[in-house]
């Protein structure tokens, strides 16, 4: 299958790209890892008339841990974040990183390109909203940073003005004693997921939790962050009825609809079911506790 | 041809320098069989599933119909055609052929290329590291078991080298 033609501009700095992108009209297009705007533009979903390529842009693919916060340039491939010792001290950020599709997407897909494309089936949306993250965009009027909450405003939808690009993305690292789990269940690797739950949590103590983030992927037109359901366990105790309490209130809070990866109903009850178990995975990792969790699928 | 203006791509592929002047929404797969006649990369599926077309770009695996050839410009790439030396399979190659870690292979070349990506990181996989990094494999006949063993037998291999 073969996209609509297009012309091809290789931009050297993002400063480069922006002018380009300014000159080149609305209908040009940023191409950063390229795996969900190359397999759009083969299916004919998408049709920009001029490409401009970011990937020869340098310095601009670094993880950096500093005064407690992490940066990830826009080009910072889920292979590169996957295999950062940086990234190793937030478990969910691994958990993300380490299953996005298969091998080869993950060694080109980018984490700047994953957030400006907001796909609602994405991951690094519902995994980066359990945390405090920002995005930094570079643009004709100089730089902004935004927070992630904002950043993303609808489907496939960003704040991004057409000549702005995403140029960095920071991430506060969580405070002691803290856990988190990105759970995505998909049908096989190279798929989309069909739900997904990430948790962030804090312990006072052994078993009481002191603060929570609990965001659903995949069941909605954005990640759903499910404040009803961080309620049910915010300063209380860690135990099978609490945790049963938010699991309820997640599956609540999704809004899935059918579609060829399940009914509604089946996803809502996965997605309350994935709650909990990263809600365990997330308080055993809190306490210090090595666990292994991430994407799951057949045959992994 | 569209009115896009061509670009010339320039890459070494398995070790060699080549040139082409293409259309810029060539996909790298295309742009290797067709214009420099490396037809041992296959198009499986087209639509970033498969595998069948992976290559190896800077040392880490892609899948070439998932890439216009312009991203590759100044790359270094590895095809199936570049891992056999003087007429003598790869140890990789040969793992396959030794276990019967094929039927119809044409999914072998993609196969291959994720095997050798994995071991040159990791000489001692274990099952699930194994596992993981073919994930993005599709093979229909074998089943996988005997890809399995021969990714298992090709890592014993090339440690001894």
């Amino acid at each position: 299958m073969y996209a609509y033609p297009f012309s091809y501009h290789r931009a050297k700095s993002l400063a480069e790209a922006s002018k380009l992108l300014q000159e080149l009209g609305e209908e040009s297009r940023v191409l950063a890892g390229g795996q969900s705007l190359i397999p759009l533009m083969k299916m004919r979903m998408a049709r920009p008339t001029a490409l401009v390529d970011i990937n020869f842009v340098e310095g601009l693919s670094g993880i950096q841990g500093h005064n407690g916060e992490l940066r990830f340039g826009a080009l910072a491939r889920h292979t590169d974040i996957e295999m950062s010792e940086a990234v190793a001290a937030i478990p969910i950020l691994h958990d993300c990183a380490a299953g996005i599709a298969d091998v080869q997407v993950r060694n080109q897909g980018t984490i700047g390109g994953s957030l400006a494309e907001a796909d609602p089936s994405g991951d690094w949306g519902a995994t980066l909203l359990t945390l405090e993250t920002s995005v930094t965009c570079a643009g004709p009027q100089g730089e902004r940073t935004i927070k992630l909450e904002d950043f993303i405003k609808d489907a496939f939808t960003t704040v991004l003005g057409h000549e702005e690009l995403v140029r960095e993305v920071v991430v506060k690292k969580p405070p002691r004693n803290s856990g988190g789990a990105y759970l995505a269940f998909k049908r096989s690797a190279s798929v989309y997921a069909t739900a997904s739950a990430a948790v962030q949590l804090t312990v006072d103590g052994k078993d009481i939790c002191k603060d929570i983030r609990v965001v659903l992927g995949c069941v909605g037109l954005m990640a759903i962050r499910a404040k009803r359901a961080e309620d049910e366990l915010r300063g209380k105790k860690i135990d099978g009825k609490s945790i049963q309490r938010v699991a309820e209130a997640a599956r609540e809070a999704a809004e899935p609809q059918s579609d060829m990866r399940g009914s509604a109903d089946y996803k809502r009850t996965l997605v309350g079911a994935l709650v909990k178990r990263a809600i365990g995975i997330a308080a055993r990792r809190a306490r210090g506790e090595r666990v292994e969790a991430g994407h799951e699928y057949v045959g992994r | 041809m569209s009115g896009a203006e061509m670009v010339t791509v320039r890459v070494r592929v398995n070790g060699e320098a080549r040139e082409a002047l293409v259309e810029p929404r060539t996909l790298l797969v295309d742009f290797l069989r067709e214009n420099l006649n490396l037809t041992g990369t296959h198009i499986g599926c087209d639509t970033t599933y498969c595998g069948a077309c992976t290559v190896l770009l800077n040392g880490r695996t892609v899948k070439s119909c998932t890439l216009f050839a312009p991203m590759a410009d100044g790359g270094e790439i590895t095809t199936v055609e570049g891992l056999a030396r003087d007429g003598a399979l790869h140890p990789v190659q040969n793992a396959f052929a030794e276990c019967h870690g094929l039927q119809c292979g044409f999914c072998t070349p993609g196969l291959l290329l994720s095997t050798l990506y994995l071991l040159n990181s990791n000489s001692k996989p274990t099952e699930q590291q194994i596992r993981k990094a073919i994930a993005g494999n599709t093979c229909r006949c074998t089943g996988y078991q005997n890809i399995l063993k021969a990714i298992r037998m090709a890592a014993g291999e090339m440690e001894k080298r």
